[in-house]
């Protein structure tokens, strides 16, 4: 057989029915993650046509977008955002009852945002067909999975049918040669790679990010760069497995368990691109030259260096944008003032994530009028970053401290920022609005948000990395 | 879904480049459990202003593009997320075709499942189409043309399979289910793998 890439390894083991010049082809799906605001028409369709879910044994659902992130009163009940919400809430609940789906809801030990706990359960695994109603399912590709976003049209094909009908996408190399310099993160590196390869550079593709800098990086790490694939338009990202997944998924809950995870572990050896495979396109990204960075637009594309001047508008899109932003062409971004700061997300919500917070945050205080919301990925993570202290640190600093979902970064649950608030964010996505009416995102690294929240405008993390004693 | 064949109307211009899924039906509705209704919110905070009034600097408010179901839009219409709302928004709000140089993927499929045509242009024809609003266009599926008032036509490409679905109302979910035999093959040879 000839070269092939780790995406064709995938693809090829999934074809049910291969494709023609007419028909897409038939693609069978592994893992079907859940959550409660884009599955209920799916649930409704079925009920409707009198069908029954193909196997609910590959499905997963959790409770994440339209919850509240503050405790639960003192009578149990939920602060719900609205009526709706908590409805919406109530119907997935109703729904995993009716058609047996595993449920990670209100009173599991292992709810959070459906990006978080897929990997954190192990029901993340390399080779797998990995899809949700939710865009960032590009967050699996990290582990050497075939992941990404469907509508709720699809979500009720592969409810019925465990199917989906796709032509196949086209490959493109992401090649991060080199060592990413201290203090300059992931996140630095993903929204540099969108900055340069642009916001649509990915339509049509499935990336696959490799070389020296990705091969470095954790797990925590290659899901925040393959989370973010969708914001430069790509299908999906991928990361080939290694000895690094491996370590991170062994003796997880659903992985596979002695003998058979020997025997999983040789499988997944093979799960990397063949020398001589031919992608579409590839890029070159140099990692010394990535350095702390930032949006001052309204997509994430629009992406510079903390330090570097924002570029003039070159069309009517760009003004309205740098309008909307009030970003300033000829000036960096550092040193912007900051209203709220946001960390959280299925892109920076992990333990790694909040430990680099509290690294910056220990033994300093946000500064005075601005609001700084920390909003875990999971129950789990919650409970690690508890077991370490990590929540007083954001406390004793005078941030808040939240209970897991998606939070401020889709802002549906009511967490928001006010119009023409500026919010440094961990999360994905600067669209206009996305984090409340008139609300302006700049996307970042936890460690620049972190920095951003002390220093009161946009900062650079290498001056506040250094320890401080409590 | 109902056969889509052809569509004829004047076009109406959203010229800004990446109009993301957000713009399109903010986040805040994604709360409702149906499909329908969700026109009322179609580009909701850019549509109207603060006091609920009509936005006269929304392009669509204006009175010559009421009533207009081609939407010309700028490059890479759709960004964003996956949420089918956007489409089911567009539709009833009255859109049935969205013209632009490049859609992005999740909302060109999720559009193009719900009858919404998401067509793909070349740049020039694309570009003359925005710097032209409020022309008479006649979209023909099958034979895969624009019609101009001039007699002019602007080709198009499209995949095979959606168009075969839109031109005789095909229920993709009831052609996957058809497939069963060859889906319980794969789950047979998966387990003794």
């Amino acid at each position: 057989m000839s070269a092939r890439t780790l995406f064709e390894k995938i693809w090829d083991a999934h074809v049910v029915a291969a494709e023609t010049a007419d028909t897409p082809a038939i693609l069978y799906v592994d893992l079907h993650l859940v959550h409660e605001v884009t599955s209920p028409q799916a649930f409704s369709e079925l009920r409707a046509r009198g069908l029954k879910l193909r196997r609910p044994d590959r499905m997963l659902a959790t409770l994440d977008h339209s919850t509240p992130t503050l405790p639960a009163n003192a009578d149990g009940s939920r602060p719900y955002a609205s009526a709706e919400a908590q409805a919406q809430v109530a119907q997935l609940e109703a729904n995993c009852r009716e058609f047996g789906v595993e449920l990670h809801g209100w009173d599991s030990a292992e709810r959070g945002i459906v990006h978080v706990i897929g990997p954190e359960l192990g029901a993340t695994q390399p080779g797998m067909t990995i899809v949700c109603g939710d865009s960032h399912t590009s967050t699996h590709g990290a582990f050497g999975a075939l992941a990404f976003g469907i509508g709720t049209t699809e979500v009720g094909h592969v409810m019925a049918t465990q199917c989906l009908l796709q032509r196949r996408p086209k490959t493109m190399a992401i090649h991060v040669d080199g060592q990413l310099p201290a203090g300059v993160g992931a996140k630095d590196l993903i929204l540099h790679i969108i900055g340069s390869i642009g916001v649509d550079g990915g339509t049509g593709h499935v990336l696959e990010y490799r070389g020296a800098a990705i091969e470095a990086l954790s797990m925590d790490e290659r899901m925040t760069v393959c989370n973010m694939s969708i914001e430069a338009g790509a299908r999906a990202g991928l990361i080939a497995p290694d000895e690094t997944t491996f370590a991170w998924l062994k003796g997880r809950p659903r992985v596979p368990q002695g003998a058979a995870w020997d025997a999983a572990v040789t499988q997944w050896r093979a799960l990397k691109s063949d020398d001589g495979a031919r992608y579409d396109r590839e890029v070159r990204i140099d990692a010394a030259a990535v350095k702390p960075t930032v949006t001052y637009g309204t997509h994430p594309g629009m992406a510079i260096a903390l330090d570097a001047p924002v570029p003039a508008a070159t069309n009517a899109q760009e003004r309205r944008a740098l309008d909307y932003m009030r970003s300033q062409p000829g000036q960096p971004m550092q040193g912007t003032p900051v209203d709220v700061v946001f960390i959280g997300s299925c892109t920076n919500s992990r333990l790694s994530d909040l430990r680099e917070v509290a690294r910056v945050l220990r033994g300093r205080h946000v500064a005075a009028g601005v609001r700084m919301l920390v909003v875990p990925g999971s129950e789990a993570v919650r409970r690690d970053a508890e077991r370490e202290g990590l929540h007083r640190v954001f406390l004793a600093a005078g941030a808040e401290w939240r209970v897991p979902g998606c939070s401020m970064c889709i802002a549906m649950n009511g967490d928001l920022a006010q119009p023409g608030q500026l919010v440094v964010s961990t999360s994905n996505r600067n669209f206009e609005g996305r984090q409340g009416k008139g609300a302006r995102t700049v996307l970042a690294s936890p460690a620049t948000a972190a920095a951003s929240a002390i220093a009161g405008c946009i900062a650079d993390p290498r001056e506040y990395l250094v320890e401080v004693a409590a | 879904m109902q056969p889509v064949t052809h569509l004829h109307s004047r076009t109406a211009v959203l010229a800004d480049e990446n109009i993301d899924t957000d713009r399109i039906i903010p986040a805040r509705f994604l709360t409702t459990t149906t499909r329908e209704g969700l026109g009322r919110l179609c580009f909701h905070d850019w549509r109207y202003q603060a006091d609920g009034a009509d936005n006269p600097a929304f392009p669509l408010n204006r009175p010559e593009a009421r009533g207009c179901a081609i939407l010309v839009a700028g490059r890479n219409f759709g960004c964003g997320s996956s949420r089918e709302h956007a489409p089911w928004a567009l539709l009833d709000y009255g859109i049935r075709a969205v013209l632009c140089s490049e859609i992005a993927d999740i909302f060109r499929g999720n559009a193009l499942k719900n009858g919404l045509l998401a067509i793909v242009i070349d740049e020039p024809e694309h570009r003359w189409l925005l710097r032209h609003p409020g022309i008479e266009l006649a979209i023909d599926v099958r034979e895969q043309f624009i019609a101009l008032p001039d007699g002019g036509r602007i080709r198009f490409a499209l995949e095979p399979f959606a168009r075969h679905c839109l031109l005789h109302g095909v229920d993709q979910l009831g052609y996957l289910l058809q497939n069963e035999t060859a889906i319980a093959h794969y789950e047979q040879q998966e387990q003794a793998a």
